[in-house]
């Protein structure tokens, strides 16, 4: 089993992203506490996970903004089985998949709520979680 | 080409395979060749007789694999289809495209799983392309594997139409009850439906009976010209309708906007058109069954009942030996083995030629065969003796 460079964890490491021009302008945001969404420069469609053109005008150039970080849960799963030694510690985890306000979807981790709870569209707020010193990912809570 | 433009221009003259098992000391490579050698020989050709090769994409085993190993004069056709557990029956798609055109006259199509010691399910994924950004988005927060992946897509299908963990636990039950009958399957233990409420969650609602097995071995088919195939061994099996069909956002079930359907909705009106064939006509059903509600989405994208109504179909003995549509009847990836649905098209061939013994659906004349893969991609292909 691999281990971290925090070797005094005693943790695997975690699988991380390997960000490219196209999206590195995502997770550079979500460093800042900004969840940043790609947008068509031609058309103002925005689209995720970030991709080369616009599937409407076939338009390449394209903007960042930022998202309200609203949405509502579209489906979510418990995880009990870690399926990478990295997320064993973490089990049971909640994903839930939320439609965002923006019309396109985030999946992130729930906190602060059981997971029992959940429902199809109930509304949730986009959060952040430093994982470490170069990696923020996004997490949701249930809007109170 | 018309919609009936490959109907009953190619058929299966031969299947083959090799023990499944849990483990094994043989490579790969090693298992597609034996299982190639048993699909040959079942038709009563001889290797240098192919002409055509489709190996399974993912896992490394290429056509250039059977050129070296079997000495093939002149393999005059070769392609890919990765599309995950849809990758076979797509094969189908693309071996009958090239026999009807006269590219090719026998075409193999072979998959192998070795040793899954060195090469689980979540390393396998990481690795393949159509997974890049499931890689980047999802892998890196815990979502690393099919069971994660997919459990989203049955949860809303719980949400909005009241499908429930009875419902997945009828598939099981189902498939684990057909192997009982098959000497092959790895899993022939009875399952209650307690029994599958008791087993460990995994990723809700996903409990471990929901998922199939990650099992070991090869089979393999061969797809003849229709007018070679009377000429053959074995009684030909007609491929009268076949098609492939991809889903919105097939790169991210997270963007797909409505995750409760699969390209096998759009892929499946083209087949029975091509077949000319009714669902009321279809004795027997092999359908991908990588996790048990899978199968309850697919026979509503096939058609077999409206969305939302998966559910209620598999109840009531429906689709067991002797119901109104029987499935899986070697017991599918739940129960025979995991070899990503190329074991669904041999078990169907076999169905129709009636050598299936205790588990015979009888006087089956037209069946039909899907596959799932990757997230969200199908095929199905309808045949017939």
């Amino acid at each position: 089993m691999t281990t971290s460079a925090d070797d005094h964890t005693r943790l695997p490491a975690r699988p991380r992203p390997e960000p490219d021009a196209l999206s590195a302008p995502y997770w550079d945001g979500l460093r800042a506490h900004k969840l940043m969404l790609q947008r068509c420069r031609a058309c103002g469609r925005v689209r995720h996970y970030p991709r080369p053109l616009c599937d409407h005008c076939y338009t390449f150039e394209h903007d960042w903004q930022e998202a309200r970080g609203e949405g509502r849960v579209h489906s979510w799963t418990v995880c009990h089985h870690a399926f990478h030694p990295a997320f064993k510690q973490a089990l049971p985890y909640a994903l839930v998949t939320v439609d965002l306000a923006e019309a396109v979807r985030l999946q992130a981790p729930l906190r602060g709520s059981d997971p029992a709870l959940l429902r199809v569209d109930q509304p949730v707020i986009v959060d952040f979680e430093d994982i470490d010193d170069t990696l923020t990912l996004p997490c949701v809570r249930v809007r109170a | 080409m018309a919609a009936g433009g490959l109907k009953d221009r190619a058929a299966v003259t031969g299947v083959g395979e090799t023990a499944y098992t849990r483990e094994t000391d043989r490579s790969q490579l090693e298992l597609t060749l034996a299982a190639s050698l048993a699909a040959i020989a079942d038709a009563g050709l001889e290797p240098k007789d192919i002409d055509g090769v489709i190996p399974y994409g993912a896992g490394g085993v290429v056509a250039e694999d059977f050129i070296t190993n079997f000495g093939l004069p002149d393999l005059r056709y070769s392609a890919l289809t990765p599309m995950g557990g849809a990758s076979p029956v797509a094969a189908l798609q693309s071996a009958a495209m090239a026999v009807a055109t006269g590219v090719a006259n026998h075409v193999l199509i072979a998959l192998g799983r070795g040793s899954i010691a060195g090469g689980r399910i979540t390393s396998r994924l990481a690795a393949m392309p159509q997974m890049r950004l499931v890689g980047e988005f999802e892998m890196v927060q815990g979502c690393n594997a099919p069971a994660q992946f997919y459990a989203p897509m049955a949860r809303r299908h719980m949400a909005l139409y009241g499908t429930t963990v009875d419902q997945f636990a009828e598939v099981a039950m189902t498939c684990r009850r057909h192997a009982q009958r098959n000497e092959r399957a790895m899993m022939r233990k009875p399952m209650t439906r307690d029994d599958h409420h008791a087993s460990r969650m995994i990723a809700e609602p996903f409990r471990l009976f929901d998922c199939s097995l990650e099992s070991a071995g090869a089979a393999a088919v061969i797809v003849s010209a229709a007018e070679r195939a009377p000429d053959l061994q074995q009684r030909p099996v007609y491929i009268g309708g076949v098609a492939e069909g991809h889903p919105d956002s097939p790169s991210a079930i997270t963007q797909r906007p409505d995750m409760t359907r699969f390209g096998l909705a759009r892929a499946a009106p083209i087949a029975f058109r091509m077949a000319g064939v009714d669902h009321g006509d279809i004795d027997v059903a092999q359908i991908y069954d990588c996790f048990t509600w899978v199968v309850i989405c697919q026979l509503e994208d096939l058609g077999f009942c409206a969305k939302g109504e998966g559910g209620a179909f598999v109840e009531g003995g429906r689709i067991g030996l002797g119901g109104e549509l029987p499935v899986n009847t070697h017991g599918g990836l739940l129960s025979e083995a995991h070899i990503a649905g190329m074991n669904h098209i041999v078990e169907l061939v076999r169905q129709l030629r009636g050598e299936c013994g205790e588990r015979q659906v009888a006087d089956a004349e037209v069946g039909l065969v899907t596959g799932f893969g990757d997230l969200g991609d199908g095929a199905v292909a309808i045949m017939h003796r």
